[in-house]
């Protein structure tokens, strides 16, 4: 397939879990544990969807969405936030940054596949 | 398993380590038949000729010093270095009550693994890898007295010789604290 | 460990999830304590969410229901209390400490996959309750609107999963081949654009329901130079025969509902309408778990492409069409996708930020390895070194100044990679407070912990030997040594007693101590107990400080009950051999009625020693840096024979007894004589000095210690091994264990007789 897909969370177990599902499918994963290593990651490197969690350290999911976004180069790139359903508030932020869409945690991975799908295929 | 046949510089004539894998690759081929068939290597030690499974040997090496750990049992040789990790050795002859081996580099430590430990076994020579069936394995007759008695785990014949099989775990009795500073009746 | 892949992909991630949860609950713990303690900030409440977050997420990956369910809550009352809505009064840590018990348990339940009962954390999901339902809030506003919490319930990704496809499955009106007929009408708008959304791969996820005949109209399309790449200007008309139902096709643009003009309607037989409905809401029926989002933003003015349309629609087409070869009119897809090209926007913000100080996790593993490999090139380069050394190239030759290049090189990747190894003690040291809190409650106790030097750092390996040891001394301090608050006001003390734990660095080791300003050690009751026990003789004299270390004798307790803090049949015995085992010392010195404290040393690293190679008996052994006072060459007239042929050294008025090291090793040969051998000073735990009796010394190195137990056993007097640069083995001793052999020798044995004789021998020489 040769798509490139970068996950971004500060959980290892979700990483690992996100990285593994993509890679599966035959996507090539990149991995971040936080925003501001995700924006170091993608300097000189293109990706076709990016994955993020909104809660984590250095800077939140939703202000990595605004980065990416005023970046010419990510400008009509696909981004997914992983929320859980607890957070309304946060979904409305997500779609305010220029969020594709979301994905809620926890999720199976059929899930996380079909919607990757739908953006990004 | 074959690629950790690591031979030693001082390889006795007639042990070829790659029989080793080849053996293990002939077993393979031929599968599980009626009686499990089993393998070992065979050594000398003084005139007896004795085998240990060969699940359970790592490597073969030449005898070089070991380093002496004190107070212990006098068939514990010392200690090797194996490449990086420290492996105790232990003469078999001194360990059937026949004195200690006076080691020289055409000796041949047999290095076994025995659960999570890896051991050194100090023996003559080694001569050759066997394959049997497990229901040819004989009992030890007990009404012989042998100083090697308690570590045999049966007895096969091979060809005309017989080839007392080793029970490694018996050879090495851990809980062994009291130092002997004399050798076993003889 | 692992089960099979296919039953549960995650399976695989479980061992991940649990290390990530010990070190997240280990962080939530240190971060309680400073909420507690009041000394936290805004990111404090921060952390504490996100880690009972991540939690949450892992557990219901894994379908843990019980401690989604518990975290859940337990991150809702987190994200009041992060957000404003609630104040950390005593009342809400108390809470949250007792919540993070239970997900701590809860956790520990998944791991080894125990249910817990029922009602298990109901207290603590009641008292998280009262808070969310405005209860017991101090901070105004929130609660006022919701008189009932509304939580919204926690998914598992499972369930929904299942009903998500069981809704999918019924479908009424299918017509006589089973299949329903759809006609969809969609109109992007520009915003979908901007959100990335692709009609291609809508328009794909749509033909895979089933069969399509497409219709496109372009018909809006402008001229080119009047054309917004980024705008919408075409719509489709879809018919569609599928096996699905309603919800799948909706599912198709659930996406980009908000962005577009979707009508679809379901068609019969006949081609008449049997349902009308146009863009379905987004958020019909339940939350199937994902959405696209749609915005009104507009892109700010002026960004207009650069790359020629033409090209863009070239590009387009070459990557397929979407159409159906029965389409009536020529479609083109001019979608913008492969249009923004934007010149450097002068706004762009991007990936400029400079990152903060990052970190990044490794497995332990590769850092032991790492650690290991390092070792090998320590050992490979004083091998090397030494063959130059013996070599016949001349002193002045480059090699030389090679070597000495190479070996400080070596020493800082060393020092380098040992240092990744090192954590601040702080991680041990944040559950003490907890433990002291606890514990002092339980027997009514007033006592305040201090902690000092929690930074300094030691590996890894010793901090997690160390909680135990801690833990325990600190339960001893609070159950025996600290007094009742009237005990301690009668005594004339404050009501509040007071334990101090601190670590330092000192000497190439660490000291940790823990002194309480309790009651002291009652050394009456200690000798008493010692003396019933059989572990000291009725008359033997023994000094305050000598009775005091009796406590670390085996099978030694002063608890006249059992209490089920310090009684547990663990005694101080098994916390001394604990830390012996990790190289390390521990004693106690205690003053009635003041206090007593504890102090432990242990090695920064139980990797790699500092060793002064010795000669006994012509075999080599290392005698760890740490052990030594120092080494003295004694004169004769200082040197004390006694009469069971042992030796006494005096050394600035003191007695030194001397330990005659090749005969407890029972080697022939070496030494005999502490005058013409080399007599090395070392101080023994209970505060005792020995003299080691070696033959000379061979030098000074850095060793990699190799366990000698992995297959071996342990070997009186020997610590354990390394491998010097000619490759060979070379024994460590432990100077400790060394110093007790001699007497350990009965007499009557053929080597106290080799003892003897050897005596005898030297005697007579």
């Amino acid at each position: 397939m040769g798509k490139r897909i970068m996950a971004v969370d500060d959980s290892k177990t979700m990483r690992d879990m996100v990285s593994f599902t993509l890679k599966g499918a035959g996507y090539d994963v990149l991995v971040a544990d936080d925003g501001v290593n995700a924006l170091s990651a993608l300097v000189g490197e293109d990706v076709d969807l990016i994955i993020t969690d909104v809660n984590m350290p250095n800077m939140n999911g939703i202000e990595l969405v605004q980065k990416l976004r005023s970046d010419p180069r990510f400008r009509a790139t696909p981004i997914l936030i992983l929320t859980t359903e607890s957070d309304d508030s946060l979904k409305q932020q997500g779609r305010a940054a220029g969020a594709t869409g979301w994905i809620v945690k926890p999720f199976v991975p059929e899930k996380l596949l079909k919607v990757v799908n739908k953006v990004c295929a | 398993m074959a690629e950790e046949q690591a031979a030693g510089q001082n390889v006795p004539q007639g042990f070829d380590p790659n029989l080793i894998g080849l053996a293990q690759a002939a077993v393979d081929d031929q599968g599980v038949e009626a009686g499990q068939t089993v393998q070992f290597v065979s050594f000398k030690v003084d005139d007896g000729e004795y085998g240990v499974d060969i699940m359970a040997v790592r490597e073969i090496q030449g005898w070089v010093e070991v380093t002496t750990l004190p107070n212990t049992p006098d068939h514990v040789r010392g200690v090797l270095n194996l490449r990086g990790i420290i492996v105790p050795i232990f003469d078999l002859r001194c360990r059937f009550g026949n004195g200690l081996t006076e080691a020289s580099p055409l000796h041949v430590m047999i290095i076994v693994a025995v659960g999570n430990r890896i051991m050194g076994l100090l023996v003559d020579a080694v001569s050759d890898i066997i394959t049997t069936n497990a229901n040819e394995i004989m009992p030890v007759p007990e009404i012989e007295a042998r100083g090697d008695q308690r570590f045999l785990s049966g007895l096969i014949t091979v060809q005309d010789r017989m080839v007392a099989l080793l029970e490694i775990e018996k050879l090495f009795d851990i809980d062994d604290l009291v130092a002997q500073v004399s050798s076993a009746a003889e | 460990m692992l089960p099979a892949a296919h039953d549960d992909p995650f399976a695989q991630f479980k061992v991940t999830f649990f290390e990530e949860c010990s070190e997240l609950l280990a962080d939530m713990e240190q971060h309680l304590a400073d909420l507690e303690s009041g000394s936290y900030e805004n990111e404090t409440l921060h952390a504490i969410f996100r880690a009972v977050h991540s939690i949450k997420a892992g557990a219901g990956a894994f379908s843990f229901s019980r401690l989604v369910t518990f975290s859940h809550k337990f991150e809702y009352l987190l994200d009041e209390l992060r957000t404003g809505k609630l104040t950390a009064d005593d009342g809400l840590v108390e809470t949250l400490f007792r919540s993070f018990d239970i997900l701590s348990d809860l956790v520990g339940f998944a791991q080894n996959g125990e249910a817990p009962d029922e009602d298990y954390g109901q207290g603590a999901l009641d008292q998280i309750s009262g808070y969310l339902n405005g209860e017991t809030v101090t901070a105004a506003a929130a609660s006022a609107d919701e008189p009932e919490a509304n939580i919204p319930e926690a998914s598992i990704p499972v369930e929904s999963a299942e009903a998500a496809s069981e809704a999918a499955g019924q479908s009424p009106d299918a017509d006589k081949n089973g299949l329903k007929h759809f006609r969809i009408e969609f109109t992007p708008r520009e915003a979908m654009y901007r959100h990335a959304n692709e009609p291609l791969l809508i328009i794909r996820e749509l033909k895979d329901l089933g069969k399509t005949e497409t219709t496109i109209d372009t018909s809006r399309l402008p001229a080119l130079h009047i054309m917004e790449p980024e705008d919408a200007y075409f719509s489709w008309v879809f018919d569609l025969w599928t096996e699905y139902g309603r919800d799948e096709v909706d599912e198709v643009f659930e996406f980009v509902i908000d962005d577009c003009d979707l009508t679809i309607v379901t068609l019969d037989d006949n081609n008449n309408v049997v349902e009308v409905d146009v863009s379905p809401g987004l958020d019909s029926g339940e939350d199937s778990g994902f959405g696209f989002f749609v915005s009104d933003d507009k892109l700010s003015a002026g960004e207009v492409s650069d790359a020629p349309p033409a090209e863009a629609v070239a590009e387009k087409t070459a990557s397929g069409l979407v159409v159906e070869p029965d389409v009536k009119k020529a479609s083109v897809s001019a979608t913008p996708e492969g249009a923004v090209q934007k010149p450097a926007a002068p706004a762009a913000a991007g990936p400029g930020a400079a990152p903060k100080a990052s970190s990044i996790r490794v497995d332990v593993d590769r850092v032991d390895r790492l650690v290991n490999m390092v070792g090998e090139l320590v050992i490979t380069q004083s091998m090397l070194a030494q063959e130059v050394e013996n070599s016949t190239i001349p002193p002045t030759d480059r090699v030389f100044t090679g070597m000495d290049e190479l070996s400080t090189h070596i020493r800082d990747l060393q020092e380098d990679v040992m240092s990744i190894r090192m954590q601040p003690v702080k991680s041990v040291f944040s559950r003490m407070p907890r433990i002291v809190r606890d514990v002092s409650k339980k027997l009514g106790k007033k006592v305040k912990l201090i902690t000092e030097g929690e930074s300094t750092e030691v590996d890894k390996t010793v901090i997690e030997e160390l909680a135990d040891p801690l833990t325990h001394m600190i339960r001893n301090s609070l159950d025996h040594g600290l007094e009742t608050p009237a005990e301690r006001l009668e005594a004339g003390k404050t009501e509040e007693g007071s334990i101090r734990l601190s670590a330092e660095h000192r000497g190439g080791r660490i000291v940790i101590e823990i002194a309480d300003d309790g009651r002291g050690i009652n050394r009456e009751k200690v000798l008493h107990l010692a003396r019933e026990k059989g572990v000291v003789s009725e008359d033997a004299t023994l000094s305050n400080n000598e009775i005091d270390n009796l406590i670390f004798a085996p099978g030694f307790s002063t608890a006249d009950e059992v209490t089920d803090l310090s009684g547990r049949g663990v005694g101080m015995d098994v916390v001394r051999r604990n830390i012996q085992t990790l190289g390390g010392r521990v004693s106690v010195h205690s003053q009635p009625g003041a206090g007593t404290r504890f102090q432990l040393t242990l090695p920064l690293t139980l990797a790699v020693l500092d060793g002064m190679i010795v000669s006994v008996a012509g075999e080599k052994f290392v005698v760890p840096i740490s052990s030594i006072l120092e080494t003295v060459r004694p004169p004769e007239d200082d040197v004390e024979r006694m009469v069971d042929g042992s030796c006494v050294v005096r050394i600035r008025g003191e007695y030194i007894p001397v330990v005659p090291t090749a005969r407890v090793f029972n080697f022939a040969g070496g030494e005999q004589d502490p005058s013409k051998g080399l007599v090395i000073l070392a101080e023994t735990e209970g505060g005792r000095v020995v003299g080691l009796l070696v033959d000379e010394l061979s030098g000074q190195q850095q060793v990699v210690i190799k366990s000698l137990e992995t297959n071996y056993k342990a070997v009186q007097g020997i610590a354990s091994a390394t491998i010097l640069g000619n490759g060979s083995v070379c024994l460590i001793l432990d100077v400790d264990a060394l110093a007790k052999m001699p007497a350990l020798i009965p007499a009557g044995t053929m080597n106290s007789n080799i003892h003897k004789n050897m005596a005898a021998q030297v005697a007579a020489e």
